[in-house]
């Protein structure tokens, strides 16, 4: 399982270092679902075959698709790809290289602080636990996201709202 | 030894029946339409037409296989290939017969709506990279109408889960011993059946191809063999809905005298030839009809059925 984790960690950084070189954003996009799904993999096999199916449903399989979706409607052209090269500067990368050092930094740190918690042979957490859980000490908190959720909802419906002369308009003209 | 050796005879089993059922379905799908709308369907080729098949392949395999230099060619090449690499890997999760089954996932259910989430990929993408604008038009439609219908083929299906308590497949079918799911969750099944339209793109909602007004949807530029790969996945698709249909809803492998593989697949036939009728007898709806027949009532449906079915168990349990 170990070959598995370290197969699948791989590819993830791969495919998130392709995610940012992409000039075609649709490729890039794809190279981002590819990241999504090694992550899932990696879920898997820490025990949490539960986050692992959500990460596949819900970002690599309806977020992901309702992006492309955008990139598809824009109808980017030839040219958008030539304004990225001339935005991808190397010195670009030098403020963002610096900031992710340091998070490396501190991720190696705790990871070496903390050997003793080896990443493998947990326990599987099941769909059953993860929803006990979720609706028994988290209550408060799900709650609390549902109502950012149904805001977010009212606020794109009344975005998305057509007004109601411009219907009549609609109308007289039809 | 023996469970790796059992284990493989069962992942090319699967797959090598699959394949096959989906490219027999070609010739079963052009004789029933030929009997149900009174005419003759192929019937020259071989004993009943069978070798049409033969002759489908033969020529397809042989096809040039174009790929348009307006199009973005490795999204174009992957895109066919998703569908069916998506489906087959479906599959994997439903269990034939008391031991047949490829892998027995406590999360079988939902690694059935995932696959069937990544299977969008295969239109959106088909649609986009050949750089045409009726393929376009298909992969929007295509990609509006899966997303919607998947939200509540997801919420349909929560009813059985609640009943079974698990997203084990097998553990599904066990719990259908005393009574099949498609009497007490039947507003369920009727939704998943429309919703598996919708994913399949079948013919009363197969508006991402409508040739009348599209050409051929998202598949326009796709020639050979690159196109075969959208009909088998098609094809595939319609055996994995009903095998889930019977899965689900019509206690799978449970039934008296014959063995349960043949309980099995004769439920899935009669589903596929649902399927095929539905294709005889329906005409399509409206782009907007289907969006509003999504939104509209099917979802608040599917919601209800999750809370009444949810509130029963509660009271009686």
């Amino acid at each position: 399982m170990n070959a598995v984790f370290y197969l699948s960690a791989v590819v993830a950084v791969v495919a998130t270092l392709m995610v940012i070189t992409r000039l075609n954003a649709v490729h890039a996009l794809l190279y981002l679902i590819v990241s999504l799904l090694s992550v899932a993999v990696i879920f898997f096999v820490l025990g949490a075959p539960f986050v692992a199916a959500l990460e596949v449903i819900v970002y690599a399989g309806a977020i992901m698709v309702l992006f492309v979706f955008v990139i598809m409607m824009l109808n980017l052209g030839p040219q958008t790809v030539e304004r990225e090269r001339s935005w991808l500067l190397p010195s670009m990368w030098i403020g963002p290289t610096i900031l992710t050092l340091i998070l490396a930094g501190e991720l190696i740190y705790c990871v070496l602080q903390d050997r003793t918690h080896g990443l493998m042979g947990t326990s599987v957490v099941g769909p059953k636990q993860v929803g006990i859980t979720l609706f028994g000490p988290y209550l408060l908190g799900v709650e609390l996201a549902s109502m950012l959720l149904l805001a977010g909802l009212v606020g794109a419906y009344h975005l998305g709202r057509r007004d109601p002369e411009e219907k009549q308009d609609k109308g007289g003209n039809g | 030894m023996n469970e790796i050796i059992r284990s493989l005879i069962i992942v090319v089993g699967v797959l090598v029946v699959m394949l096959s059922i989906s490219a027999g379905l070609i010739w079963l799908e052009r004789r029933m339409l030929g009997l149900w709308q009174d005419r003759y369907g192929p019937n020259r080729a071989g004993p009943f037409g069978l070798m049409q098949v033969m002759a489908d392949m033969i020529k397809i395999l042989f096809k040039e296989d174009w790929i348009p230099p307006f199009a973005d060619r490795p999204v174009f090449v992957i895109a066919p290939a998703v569908v069916v690499v998506t489906t087959l890997m479906s599959f994997a999760v439903i269990p034939f017969a008391p031991s047949i089954g490829v892998v027995n996932l406590n999360i079988g259910l939902l690694f059935f709506l995932g696959m069937a989430a990544l299977g969008v990929y295969s239109v959106v993408l088909g649609g986009w990279s050949s750089g045409s604008k009726y393929s376009l038009l298909g992969g929007l439609r295509a990609t509006a109408q899966m997303l919607s219908y998947e939200v509540f083929m997801g919420l349909s299906l929560m009813g059985v889960v609640i009943l079974a308590g698990s997203f084990n497949l097998g553990d599904i079918v066990e719990a259908q011993r005393k009574m099949w799911f498609c009497i007490p969750q039947f507003i369920g099944l009727v939704i998943f059946i429309i919703a598996g339209f919708a994913e399949t793109h079948r013919l009363p909602f197969d508006l991402p191809e409508a040739e009348s007004e599209l050409v051929a949807g998202y598949h326009s530029e796709y020639s050979g063999m690159k196109f075969g790969m959208f009909f088998v996945g098609e094809y595939l698709g319609i055996t994995l809905i009903s095998a889930m249909i019977v899965t689900l809803f019509f206690g799978g492998w449970l039934g008296p005298v014959l063995p349960p593989l043949v309980w099995f697949l004769l439920k899935t036939l009669v589903f596929v030839l649902g399927f095929i009728l539905a294709r005889a007898s329906l005409p399509r709806p409206r782009y907007d009809q289907l969006m509003s027949y999504a939104w509209k009532v099917l979802l608040p449906l599917s919601l209800l059925n999750l809370v009444v079915t949810g509130g029963i168990v509660l009271a009686v349990g």
